[in-house]
């Protein structure tokens, strides 16, 4: 696979970068290059000109700040959300972040560009959504703050306009009787998602569900919100394994995708899995808290 | 470094090639740059099938750095077409294929267009300006649709898309048998085209010299001899001035056994315009271009008596073609005969094969060819029988095995079996996995309501092989012989050439094991000359599991005449007879008188010196050759080299997802001699994976329009580290009674074990079910959904059962399952 | 374009466009051919080498993202003449057949072996995820990889099953 022929800038700053999104025809962001690289030798992208964000140090890193808030910065790779000392209380970032694709993959793909790339199948996606996350995007003049909720416009769309770079990803997370978890159902082949179930939950004494969110990947064109299973499960403590399981295996706003690896039914069944496995490890990981 | 002293047959020494490759300093076809080359690029038809309207290659010519486009129009009076399968007198109406495409397509991947550009970037560029404009026509895939009588047809001028029917076997006696079984099962089975995919893609980098005229091919194949005959054909080039060189191979299975469009292209080129040019296939191009395999759909009726005996066989296949044969395609059918009844006798059996072309890649030779559809289909079956009649099916494979004194054993299909002993690699497996214990274990399982499986396979293979002249394109000479040439020369150093090709098999080390056994000295002075048909140009390359039965078996010979004349020379040297001498540690001594010695050193210099010092009838040098060849049995159309194997499988499926876990897996495989165990495990392991990709996971998919929608590996999923199970590999060593080595052939038993024993045992797991049998590959998908099937089916009958009490005995199902959706 | 970055410890620069995949660099430009391309989707991992000590993989990166950088490839593991232990182990376990996912394999192990965490054998194979083998089952190159990588303690590992 060998791409056509593209101009190529490494950014000294996000204002060069923003700067040169805004003022070139056909340029794009060039952050880890998992995802767009091999787009581009396909040519199944062929931008005018790359501008690689790879050397912006300030894009990288966790910080932490008052009230469960929490910065990641979009060029933070997969791997060192892995058990970053930051992120001990947030367990779901380790475990979204060790299935993500390999070790080589890890090493080099970004949590701000697997956001920005939208793939229905990415693991981050799911994450922002059920963390209730918000991105915070910059072009040349303006920046701009989008809640994940308001994200994922479509298949392979998000937000994130042509002239935009997203620098950070911002959380703001409860600690106390909170618990959260990842679990996802491969492709055998890609190792991207055929179903995967991102939930953030909040007990409250009695532990009761107070709050949950579930964000599911792979299943439907777009990464989504499980509204309506939140909706069910909250007020009461963790149901009984078959009753969680047969909820799961309802979740209305499931619209599955169906191709050689999996069709719609098969999906369900992959979700109702992964969702009641991840809502009970949330929920004990909420109530050990 | 050798391991001094270690160097002998059946030791697992550490292999020779590896320093080089584990350090990246192997030399594969893409690693080769010559002065000035060129590269080549191939556009392909994006269509099944499709009229070629007009091309357009004016943009492409004018880029920089562009050097010569090519079309079929171009080629068309001056060359022929490729070469493939044939016969004399056209029996298997073999219809043309051109280089690159004339006026028609007729699969996905069929190349249209040639680019020759200064780089490999700018041959891409020049490739994406072609345009090619198509009439799309309607396509088939699906090998039954393409029987109907309104299905497209591949080749008009054949009227039918019906390659052609074979029978083999003894339809009348397998009628009657089957008519008179207490028992019958009909089964329609499925063996699905997989695409073997080595890490390395095929490539080619062609040379040529105008002043002598002499041509040089690197190709990443199995076979530069029989490349080298179908060039030199093909290009009406003198074949002494043709050399073809198989440098490193990065992976051949198969499919780099045949002879292909874009090797020949790239090798024409580089004549044409005496330049080097280099091509190299992408992962894509390469799952559309290079040979499918298996393919081949079975509705099969097996006989049974209560007691256990099997009656009868019938089988109706359909095989696919491809649109175009490749270099072994219609044989397929006769291969996959020879071993259909496994290792039981079963009196009568009728195989009715219907080859069908269909607008697909062409399936071809991938481990196991022929002998993993067989073993597939009768170990299938067996179990089948075995869960029919509710005996176990280990008792069931006792109760019919051929015994050994029974061999040499002609089966119905007119097939010898020289020899086999089924019990002892069986009684083997069955030891190691404890397999009362593990039945015992699957009852306790089964009692908590969990689906554990186990799986059990028999498989009887042919390795190597012998074929009367119908087998290959008409410029092959597959005989099955092999021919060795051992050289003691200058300083005692040691040349074996061999016509094999090593492809990761360990071919050289294990030959250089053989010779320094004979000649009793390290591998250190060994140079095994091989794939350069130069330096080796009598053989017939490596597949089929050939290479030690035939390379191996003559290598011996020659060593052993190498040494006779060692002996001769050193008896000349020490004055003494040749009979009170041995060879020990590169030298030659008088027995019981050790300081009576000769150095292979002093042997090689007086072989080297004027004919009045040699010994009284010697010629100067030690060069010693020597022919194996495979007997030959009759009927005709035999294989040679019976090899067998058991595996065991334990599996457990989980319901919610389909998915199978397999908790130990046991393959105990008779190899005859393991020349070097360490090698042969390798090989159980290798055709394992491969075996178990097949059973599990791989499956080249088409669409009704003929894309092929499993191009890459994000849809064409090979096994990977996590969806191995540990293997347990024990070998048992029936010597061959045929061949100087003792060899059996160990590469393809893993491929004929593996997808058997491994339906089997998921079919077992879900036997309670009343599951009978699941098409491979055994997706999570599909096994979720035959178990969701079944439980609705089980759910069905119970509640029938429920509303009419006094049927319920007659609707019995099997029983319920606690489950945990 | 310009680049400048260190290969196997040597500084090399060169001038390279920008499309340049830094595999396709590696092996026809600095003739650095150890380093093998298996396929067009990122998967194989026969392309894996070291940048700035993390293996990735060569094929899914551009020369020109290299510059600044430091690059291992398979050539420099070798110590003089002799296999570096990980290498020997791969001998003497026989993890190489064809040989021609091997490199990819062996730098991936490397940067697991460089971690200096104990691994248990499933880690193992799943850290092997991106790495494909078509010839040997993984099974011995798992064990190779045991050979370098520690256990974790009390873990009884699949070979003594």
């Amino acid at each position: 696979m060998i791409p056509s022929q593209f101009d190529y800038i490494a950014a000294q700053s996000v204002e060069q970068a923003t700067r040169l999104l805004e003022q070139t025809q056909g340029a794009k962001i060039l952050a880890g290059g998992m995802s767009l690289l091999p787009a581009v030798k396909a040519r199944l992208n062929e931008p005018g000109l790359l501008i690689d964000i790879g050397k912006l140090d300030e894009l990288v890193g966790v910080s932490t700040g008052w009230l469960g808030r929490l910065k990641i910065g979009a060029m933070s790779t997969h791997v060192s959300l892995i058990d970053h000392p930051d992120l001990t209380a947030q367990p779901i970032f380790s475990d979204a972040a060790r299935v993500i694709a390999d070790v080589q993959v890890r090493n080099r793909g970004t949590i701000g560009g697997s956001l920005s790339y939208a793939d229905p199948a990415a693991d981050w996606p799911a994450v922002f959504l059920a963390l209730e996350g918000e991105v915070l995007l910059r072009s040349h003049k303006k920046k701009r703050k989008v809640k994940a909720e308001d994200f994922f416009i479509s298949m392979m769309t998000s937000a994130v306009a042509s002239n935009e770079l997203l620098t950070e990803v911002a959380f703001s997370l409860d600690s106390k009787r909170a618990g959260n978890a990842y679990i996802k159902h491969r492709q055998p082949a890609s190792g991207l998602a055929l179903a995967g179930a991102a939930v953030n939950l909040v007990v409250d004494k009695k532990q009761r569900i107070e709050k949950i969110n579930m964000g599911v990947s792979g299943v439907n064109a777009m990464p989504f919100l499980a509204r309506s299973l939140s909706e069910k499960l909250q007020g009461g403590v963790l149901p009984s394994e078959d009753a969680l399981q047969k909820l799961c295996a309802q979740v209305d706003e499931c619209d599955p995708l169906e191709d050689l690896h999996g069709g719609a039914d098969y999906r369900r069944a992959l979700l109702a899995n992964a969702a009641s496995r991840s809502i009970t490890l949330a929920y004990q990981r909420a109530t050990a808290a | 470094m050798s391991e001094a002293g270690k160097a002998k047959m059946g030791q697992p020494m550490n292999r020779l090639e590896d320093p080089k490759l584990v350090t990246g300093n192997g030399c594969y076809v893409d690693d080769i740059k010559r002065d000035g080359m060129l590269h080549l690029d191939f556009l392909r038809s994006p269509y099944a099938h499709a009229d070629i309207l007009s091309i357009d290659t004016d943009a492409a010519l004018a880029l920089p750095g562009v050097v010569a486009i090519y079309t079929g129009a171009d080629l068309a009076d001056k060359l022929g077409p490729v070469p493939s399968f044939s016969v004399p007198g056209n029996f298997f109406n073999t219809p043309d294929m051109h280089m690159l495409a004339l006026d028609k397509v007729r699969f996905v991947g069929e190349m249209v267009v040639a680019v020759v550009a200064s780089d490999r970037y700018i041959a891409r560029d020049a490739r994406e300006l072609i345009k090619v404009n198509y009439k799309p026509l309607p396509a088939v895939t699906d090998i039954e649709k393409a029987l109907l009588d309104d299905a497209p047809l591949v080749h008009e001028s054949m009227g039918s898309n019906r390659a052609f029917m074979i029978p083999i076997g003894d339809a009348e006696g397998a009628a009657k048998a089957l008519e008179g079984a207490d028992v019958v099962v009909k089964e329609r089975l499925i063996n699905q085209r997989v695409i073997p995919n080595p890490m390395e893609t095929r490539g080619v980098v062609a040379e040529y010299s105008p002043w002598d005229n002499e041509l040089t091919a690197w190709i990443s194949t199995q076979a530069p001899q029989n490349l080298r005959r179908d060039f030199a054909k093909f290009l009406d080039h003198p074949d002494a001035k043709l050399r073809v060189i198989a440098p490193d191979v990065g992976g051949g299975f198969g499919p780099k056994g045949a002879v292909y469009p874009d090797e020949l292209m790239t090798v024409y080129v580089a004549r044409e315009l005496a330049r080097p040019v280099k091509w190299i296939e992408e992962r894509q191009e390469s799952m559309m271009a290079t040979t499918h395999a298996r393919g081949q759909v079975y509705d099969v009726e097996m006989g049974v008596n209560r007691d256990g005996s099997i009656q009868g066989l019938r089988i109706h296949m359909l095989a696919h073609m491809g649109a175009h044969y490749g270099a072994n395609t219609p044989v397929t059918a006769m291969v996959t005969a020879a071993c259909i009844t496994g290792a039981y006798k079963i009196p009568h059996a009728v195989l009715n094969a219907e080859s069908v072309f269909t607008h697909t890649t062409c399936i071809d030779a991938y481990r196991g060819f022929g002998r993993t559809e067989s073993s597939y289909l009768i170990e299938r079956m067996v179990n089948r029988l075995a869960q029919e009649i509710d005996m176990d099916p280990v008792e069931l494979r006792h109760k019919n095995f051929i015994q050994p004194d029974e061999f040499p054993y002609i089966t119905p299909m007119n097939n010898t079996y020289d020899d086999g002993h089924y019990e002892v690699s069986m009684s083997r497996a069955l030891e190691m996995a404890d397999y009362d214990a593990l039945r015992e274990q699957q009852r306790v399982f089964r009692a908590k309501g969990r689906y554990v499986g186990i799986g059990v396979s028999s498989h009887v293979w042919r390795a190597s092989f012998r074929m009367p002249d119908t087998h290959g394109t008409d410029n092959w000479c597959i005989g099955g012989w092999e021919k060795s040439t051992v050289t003691v020369s200058d300083n005692g150093g040691v040349t074996v050439t061999i016509g094999t090709c090593s492809m990761g098999q360990g071919i050289a080390t294990a030959t250089a094991q053989v010779v320094a056994d004979v000649l009793s000295i390290d591998t250190d002075n060994i140079k095994i000359v091989e794939k350069d048909t130069f330096a080796a140009p009598f053989g017939n390359g490596s597949m089929g599991s050939r290479s030690m039965v035939t390379g191996g078996s003559a290598t011996l010979l020659a060593a052993k005449k190498a040494r006779a004349k060692i002996l001769r020379l050193a008896a000349h040297l020490l004055d003494s007879d040749d009979d009170e001498l041995e060879l020990k540690g590169g030298c030659v001594l008088v027995v019981g008188q050790p300081e009576k010695s000769v150095s292979l050193f002093d042997i090689a210099r007086l072989s080297l010196r004027g004919q009045e010092e040699q010994p009284l009838n010697e010629e100067p040098t030690i060069e010693e050759s020597a022919v194996y060849e495979i007997p030959k049995f009759a009927p005709e159309f035999a294989t040679h080299t019976a090899a067998w194997g058991t595996h065991l499988c334990l599996v457990e499926v989980q319901p919610a997802t389909g998915k199978i876990d397999i908790l130990r897996y046991i393959a105990v495989d008779d190899v005859g001699r393991a020349i070097n165990p360490k090698i042969c495990a390798g090989q159980i392991h290798g055709g394992v994976a491969q075996g178990l990709g097949q059973a599990l996971m791989e499956e080249a998919v088409y669409d009704d329009d003929g894309q092929l929608l499993t191009s890459s590996f994000l849809d064409y999923c090979t096994p990977k580290a996590t969806d191995m199970p540990w293997l347990e590999v024990d070998f048992t060593e029936t010597p061959n009674p045929t061949n100087a080595l003792g060899v059996r052939g160990v590469g393809e038993s893993g491929t004929c074990g593996a997808s058997p024993v491994l339906v089997n045992a998921v079919v077992d797991a879900l036997s309670p079910l009343g599951v009978t049998h699941i098409d491979m590959p055994l997706k999570p998908e599909k096994v979720w959904k035959a178990i969701q099937q079944a439980q609705g089916d089980v759910q069905e009958a119970s509640r029938h059962s429920q509303k009419t009490p006094r049927d319920s005995q007659q609707a019995q199902p099997r029983p319920q399952q606690e489950q945990h959706a | 374009m310009n680049i400048s970055l260190t290969i196997n410890g040597e500084p090399v620069t060169a001038d390279v466009e920008p499309r340049l995949l830094l595999a396709h660099f590696l092996r026809d430009h600095r003739r650095l051919t150890g380093t093998h391309v298996g396929c067009d989707t990122s998967q194989c991992g026969a392309c894996t080498i070291h940048f700035n000590g993390k293996a990735i993989k060569s094929c899914t990166m551009l020369a020109v993202q290299a510059d600044g950088g430091e690059v291992c490839t398979i050539e420099q593991l070798a110590q003089g003449r002799l296999l570096n232990p990980l290498q020997q182990a791969f001998q003497d376990e026989h993890g190489l057949q064809c040989g021609f996912c091997t490199p990819g394999m062996v730098m991936t192990i490397a940067e697991l072996e460089s971690r200096g965490e104990p691994m248990t054998d499933a880690e193992i194979r799943e850290a092997l995820e991106g790495n494909r083998c078509r010839c040997t089952g993984y099974q011995n190159i798992v064990k190779a990889a045991r050979k370098v990588i520690p256990e974790p303690v009390g873990y009884r590992g699949e070979a003594s099953a």
